[in-house]
């Protein structure tokens, strides 16, 4: 793991590697090329747009079903069948989820025939494929693929609340929501901190989904950090430039990675 | 007795229920019952869930088209073997991290901790570089030791906090009757880790299951790509043939649905040790 992260080191210093066997050193030239690319600011843009956009609902959904799990009145059996269905997102791999998801968002496809039947849209919208809808198109699919790990992870620490809490907030007259302000929120604090962590490590590394519903288009579009390194990578074989942009990801990554790794090792 | 304000609160849950579970449903029956139709009544109008004639046309022509079969049989073939030898490394080296103390042991943990959160995109380029330097570019074994490198350092954490949960008496009594130290990992600790071997298991299968940028940078054949791979070279075909992706996609899926259902407790325990330690 060390050494691959020395071998893209050195690979970004040098002009042509791995194809040319006698490569030449030329230092920082490729990240001044990368950082002069605009496509790589409209990548990291993108990025940056879609991590943050999935956090925030994979946090909102993952929550809201988690408390409506945990709703006390529901019969437990029925909850037990409600909790797989709510979690079968996360069952399916990323090409697989590429792969539903452009049948049903398909021009022709189910979803904009409800919607048009709904008197929602005149027309069919090609959301994949126009740049209005692409970028906010790949963040839906994945919302709808990574919030079943919060409602688990949710679910599991607000089972783990003590109930006398809850007891102790009704004789001070407290109401649901000040209960889920003031004691539901706080226990679950440390949990979500972890899980938005961990997520937002995850979603920047996203590429599969990318690669397999819009490669990074229309336009770049939906252009990732990860589509953009692969494409420099594989398709246009640069590959000493597209090691200096693995080597920024990485940095950037591992400045929020620090984090996390602290908070982990603090718990050991 | 229910107040008014509480029944409605009520139905505000079920109503959230209903929505809840149309959300994260409904896109699985259609892609179920997407399988079981023709290719061309896929976007006929009105759609249907139940289609008007069920058929296995999308099944059959995958169980006879040779190059899709082999997609299977290499995903399973890669994810059994990396799941079996990460687990005997990771029992092996997850025993050594519990119950012996070396110097390094602190800064090992460490590293283990932050390889998790490495993007793999920066890891594919030297890979590459070295599976072509080692002449191994397309073929399993590249595919194989390059999964090791991702599977190990967590399976070891994973085996290492189960056998930390383990008391160190239990050892001891091998060792008093006169047994060695493997003895006691191999028929004492190993089969009460179950648990913990089923976790990893999971976990280690799954990840290789998935995993899809290195399968496809390093392989090139037909017959050495794995599934999800397959699967983009389907869609990348002229004519889409959507039932037959489809029913790739159920099939595909199986193996996992089938470890959540028989092994749930092990399956959320795999998925979520990393980032909630309950």
């Amino acid at each position: 793991m060390v050494i691959p992260m020395i071998i893209v080191f050195k690979y970004s210093l040098y002009d042509n590697v791995i194809m040319n066997r006698n490569p030449t050193f030329i230092g920082l030239n490729n990240y001044v090329k990368i950082i002069s690319n605009n496509t790589f600011w409209i990548a990291l843009y993108n990025t940056l747009y879609f991590t943050i956009f999935s956090i925030i609902f994979h946090l909102l959904i993952g929550i809201v079903f988690a408390l409506m799990l945990n709703y006390t009145h529901l019969n437990y059996i029925l909850k037990s069948i409600l909790r797989v269905f709510y979690i079968l997102p996360w069952l399916f791999t990323a090409t697989i989820i590429a792969v539903i998801w452009r049948l049903l968002l398909d021009p022709l496809g189910i979803i904009n025939h409800i919607l048009n039947y709904l008197n929602i849209i005149e027309n069919y919208i090609e959301w994949f494929s126009s740049t209005d809808t692409a970028l906010n198109s790949v963040t839906f699919v994945n919302v709808w693929a990574g919030y079943p790990f919060y409602m688990v992870s949710l679910l599991a620490g607000l089972q783990s609340v003590p109930q006398d809490l809850y007891e102790a907030a009704s004789i001070d007259g407290a109401n649901k929501i000040q209960k889920f302000i003031h004691v539901t929120l706080p226990h679950l604090k440390p949990i979500i901190l972890t899980i938005i962590l961990l997520d937002f490590i995850w979603t920047m590394q996203v590429f599969p989904l990318i690669w397999m519903t819009t490669g990074g288009g229309p336009l770049y579009a939906t252009e990732m950090l990860s589509t953009f390194t692969y494409k420099l990578a594989f398709s246009s074989y640069k590959l000493s430039l597209a090691s200096a942009s693995a080597f920024i990801v990485l940095l950037i990554s591992l400045s929020v990675s620090i984090f996390y790794i602290k908070k982990q090792f603090n718990k050991e | 007795m229910m107040n008014t304000k509480d029944k409605y609160f009520r139905y505000i849950v079920y109503l959230g229920l209903l929505i809840g579970l149309v959300f994260s449903t409904f896109p699985v029956i259609w892609i179920l019952s997407s399988s079981f139709k023709s290719n061309t009544e896929i976007f006929s109008l009105p759609p249907k869930i139940i289609p008007d004639s069920i058929t296995l046309i999308a099944y059959n022509s995958i169980f006879e088209d040779k190059d899709k079969i082999q997609f299977f049989v290499n995903s399973y073939f890669v994810s059994l073997i990396v799941t079996a030898l990460t687990l005997f490394i990771a029992i092996l080296s997850g025993y050594s991290f519990s119950r012996f103390n070396f110097k390094l042991k602190r800064f090992l943990n460490l590293t283990i901790i932050s390889t998790q959160t490495i993007p793999p995109i920066s890891l594919l380029i030297p890979y590459f570089g070295m599976v072509v330097f080692f002449k191994i570019f397309d073929t399993y074994i590249a595919l194989i030791l390059t999964y090791l490198v991702f599977t190990l350092p967590y399976a070891t954490l994973m085996m290492t906090s189960y056998f930390n949960s383990l008391p160190n008496e239990l050892d001891d009594a091998v060792l008093v009757d006169g047994g060695s130290q493997f003895q006691a990992l191999s028929k004492v600790l190993v089969p009460i880790s179950l648990p913990g071997i089923v976790a990893t298991c999971v976990y280690t299968f799954l990840l290789c299951w998935n995993e899809f940028l290195f399968a496809l940078t390093l392989t090139k054949s037909t017959e050495m790509r794995t599934l999800p791979i397959g699967i983009q070279l389907l869609m990348g075909q002229h004519s889409y043939e959507w039932n037959e992706m489809m029913a790739m996609s159920i099939l595909g899926t199986l193996p996992i649905l089938f470890l959540y259902l028989f092994a749930q407790k092990y399956f959320l325990a795999g998925l979520t040790s990393g980032s909630v330690k309950l």
